[in-house]
């Protein structure tokens, strides 16, 4: 991945944050609390280091995915720990799950935390899209609960197939005032590597 | 041999990697969705060797260099070859398998990479004439695994049921 160079990540930190940014608006709206974002990631890591950044490969978390199509594909991740999965569920439907493993087994559960995802995930690229001058269509949200690594792994496909590395666009989201531990829900999004190209091409950044 | 727990390395193995492990060394890979664990063992010599791979073929590699450890194919070989090298004989090298789950049921399903991973694996085992003892596959769920060359079992961990072990 010679191509990508610290510009390139640059341009790409700052649509990640004009994304998120909308997000963290939405999500706002849609909890009635305040919510805050860290300073979005954007960065090349070899596939080994992905789920360690998310809290190990083994960390249980809900995730809900879309596969984006259009001027740039690839995937897309928003993932919530245990503890803000419950309580998201909670706070939105009443009903408290003891693990979030049977979130999986209730169909009002499963489609909440797919409409969150899907709302968010309309407000990230709505504003990505505008930053970057492409079209992006996100499909249907799909939703899994299981170890970070297992989910993280089916983002990899496209880049496993041209090399150890993967650019991943990374922010997290949560309430205002929580607690340091606590880790919000984290938005992933791997452009495919011939998107990448392509993106540059379109906001006239040349290779020097 | 007082506390035997205490004392125990695990190897790791991570996402397109192999490694090697000797009793009373244990041998683990985490958080496999459609990538496979492929195990070749001795149970008598008690050497063992795991690969986490994440494509079913090393022609499917554009140019350059290749990180054999990511295909089926090439992995295998490679694993196998190491084996021997660490004490394993040829005749009784044989296979246990997990992995290649679809993780994500709507979109791009059409690749369902997981059981196309599961099915090169096979056919390398069978073109090596090595045997497939035991295989925890498909499915839509991830899995940690741990090899142990001292008994030759295979566990498996998943979110959503109790641990197995082949």
């Amino acid at each position: 991945m010679d191509l990508i160079q610290s510009y390139h990540l640059d341009i790409l930190k700052e649509a990640a944050n004009i994304g998120a940014g909308n997000a963290a608006t939405s999500l706002s709206k849609l909890t009635k609390e305040e919510i805050e974002m860290n300073v979005p990631e954007a960065v090349v890591m070899p596939f080994r280091d992905i789920p360690n950044h998310i809290g190990g490969a083994e960390k249980v978390m809900a995730s809900v995915f879309f596969r984006l199509t259009g001027e740039a594909k690839g995937n897309m991740f928003f993932m919530l720990p245990e503890q803000e999965a419950r309580a998201f569920i909670f706070d939105l439907t009443g009903t408290y799950f003891e693990r979030i493993t049977d979130i999986q087994h209730d169909p009002l559960a499963v489609s909440s935390l797919q409409e969150v995802g899907n709302i968010l995930a309309g407000s990230y690229l709505t504003n990505l899209s505008e930053f970057l001058h492409v079209r992006i269509q996100h499909s249907v949200p799909s939703l899994a609960i299981d170890m970070a690594g297992a989910i993280l792994e089916h983002g990899l496909l496209e880049w496993s197939e041209v090399g150890e590395y993967a650019l991943v666009m990374s922010t997290v989201l949560k309430k205002k005032d929580s607690s340091h531990q606590s880790t919000g829900g984290h938005f992933f999004l791997l452009p495919d590597p011939e998107t990448f190209v392509r993106l540059f091409q379109s906001l006239g950044v040349k290779d020097q | 041999m007082s506390s035997r727990i205490g004392q125990v390395n695990i190897v790791k193995v991570w996402m397109a990697d192999l490694n090697i492990a000797i009793a009373p060394q244990l041998i683990q890979t985490s958080g496999l969705g459609s990538c496979v664990s492929v195990v070749l063992y001795d149970e008598e010599a008690k050497a063992a060797g795991m690969a986490h791979i994440m494509l079913p073929s090393s022609r499917l590699h554009a140019s350059g260099e290749c990180n054999r450890a990511k295909y089926a194919d090439s992995a295998i070989e490679d694993l196998y070859s190491l084996l021997i090298y660490h004490g394993a004989r040829r005749n009784k090298v044989k296979a246990k398998i997990a992995g290649g789950a679809q993780m994500f049921e709507a979109a791009s399903s059409a690749l369902r990479i997981g059981p196309r991973n599961v099915e090169a694996v096979k056919e390398t085992l069978k073109k090596m004439h090595i045997f497939l003892a035991a295989e925890d596959t498909g499915g839509n769920s991830g899995r940690t695994v741990l090899f142990d060359p001292a008994t030759s079992h295979l566990s498996i961990r998943t979110v959503n049921a109790e641990e197995k072990i082949i």
